[in-house]
């Protein structure tokens, strides 16, 4: 068993797929770097901190991308965005099998600014793109940065989302919050609620993501592959019928549990017979005892 | 930011042509991307470091390191965010490792 949590981006993308058949597009040797970091005196990496390449997985070709998550958060900067969306356009040119991202990332890199934005903004672009054109898309969390920020939007564009217990996805992460609205409202430092509330536990509850594996390579590895073979046997691309689906169900959602400050409650309303010991389950367990609960369904898929 | 630069003249062991990386550019870390290139028998360390300052502890590290390995026709190039002596001679021999014997099934082929 491989940690997905301890491997690096590349560690990561080389254990993910068959042995020995990813080749890198724009390796480190080609240099491409951020142009902004240099200007700001800040160091550079040579990546831009994603690796994208093809490989195969089960035999079948795949686009892969992986986000190095110790290199400035996984922050998205103008060119670690321009190989996300030119690997998306590769995948759709090249009728790939399907696209892997491999997202741990803090969201847009500030210190690019607008440019880091607009590479976010084309990433969603490039990836609905990808789904239009018949090609889907399955993303990964399970590093320990999680996926926040406009590539948490970039997460709940995709096909489907795998998550370890260990990952984690929202818009706003938990210093954000609490920098914006006060330790009252979040308190940033108590990693119980922070996981209660963006960890792959509660996503599933919640209908946001469709999987919740162990932290293993492995488990990673067969959950992307089961998740794709779903996505051959319903719609990949977003029809605007799947999208008012997906509005009534955060509608729903909202008016539901809108006034709940606790995850534990709304596990409760869904049905969890026991609320308080969901944390300590292994993933497996955790799968099986959620059947019992009536999360709501992602009806875009 | 400071960049330095160093050369070891008469290097004796080659190195495989597959570029290869070690580490990650992040607090404390470095990344050294380390490839085969005609230098006349030299190896070449290029450092771009955000600690500035530091020339004559990088010279001994650097200096250490060429004495272990020896390469020949090596570039070395690192990117690096404040790592400390120990950490800069870990990389290095991973770097240097992963060129000279076949790379370890985690490492990935630049």
């Amino acid at each position: 068993m491989t940690s997905y949590l301890e491997s690096s981006a590349r560690m990561r993308v080389n254990a993910l797929l068959d042995a020995n058949t990813f080749t890198e597009f724009l390796p480190p040797s080609k240099r491409v770097t951020s142009p902004h970091l240099a200007v700001l005196n800040t160091p550079v990496s040579f990546d831009d901190g994603v690796v994208i390449g093809e490989g195969k997985l089960r035999g079948k070709s795949v686009m892969i991308a992986s986000q190095e998550g110790a290199f400035m958060g996984g922050a998205v900067g103008e060119v670690h965005g321009a190989k996300l969306v030119g690997l998306l356009k590769r995948a759709a040119q090249d009728r790939a099998y399907a696209v892997l991202l491999l997202l741990e990332t803090g969201g847009v890199r500030l210190h690019e600014a607008n440019a880091g934005l607009i590479a976010v903004s084309e990433v969603m672009r490039a990836l609905l793109d990808s789904r239009a054109a018949g090609i889907p898309v399955v993303v990964l969390i399970g590093g320990s940065n999680g996926c926040f920020g406009g590539m948490g939007i970039v997460a709940r564009c995709a096909n489907a989302i795998v998550m370890s217990e260990e990952g984690r996805l929202a818009m706003s992460g938990p210093e954000v919050i609490e920098t914006a609205n006060g330790v009252e409202e979040f308190d940033s430092r108590d990693r119980a609620l922070v996981w209660r509330t963006t960890g792959g536990k509660h996503r599933y509850l919640q209908g946001d993501c469709d999987k919740v594996v162990s932290d293993d390579i492995n488990a990673f590895r067969n959950a992307a592959v089961d998740a794709i073979e779903t996505c051959y046997k319903v719609q990949i691309s977003l029809t605007l019928s799947a999208l008012l689906d997906e509005q009534q169900m955060l509608e729903q959602r909202i008016s539901q549990f809108g006034t709940e400050t606790e995850p534990l409650n709304i596990w409760a309303r869904l049905g969890v017979p026991d609320p308080a010991a969901v944390s300590m389950m292994e993933a497996e367990s955790f799968m099986q005892m959620a059947t019992t609960a009536t999360r709501p369904t992602r009806s875009a898929s | 930011m400071e960049t330095l630069n160093f050369r070891f003249e008469n290097g004796c062991r080659n190195i495989g042509p597959q570029a290869q990386l070690a580490g990650v550019v992040s607090s404390g870390n470095l990344e050294i991307l380390i490839e085969s290139t005609a230098l006349n028998g030299a190896c070449e360390v290029v450092v771009n470091t955000s600690a500035a300052g530091f020339g004559v502890t990088w010279r001994a590290v650097v200096t250490d390191f060429n004495l272990r390995w020896q390469l020949r026709d090596a570039r070395l190039a690192i990117n690096d965010m404040g790592a400390t002596p120990a950490v800069v001679s870990l990389r290095l021999d991973q770097a240097a490792e992963s060129v000279t014997q076949p790379p370890a099934k985690s490492e990935a082929s630049v």
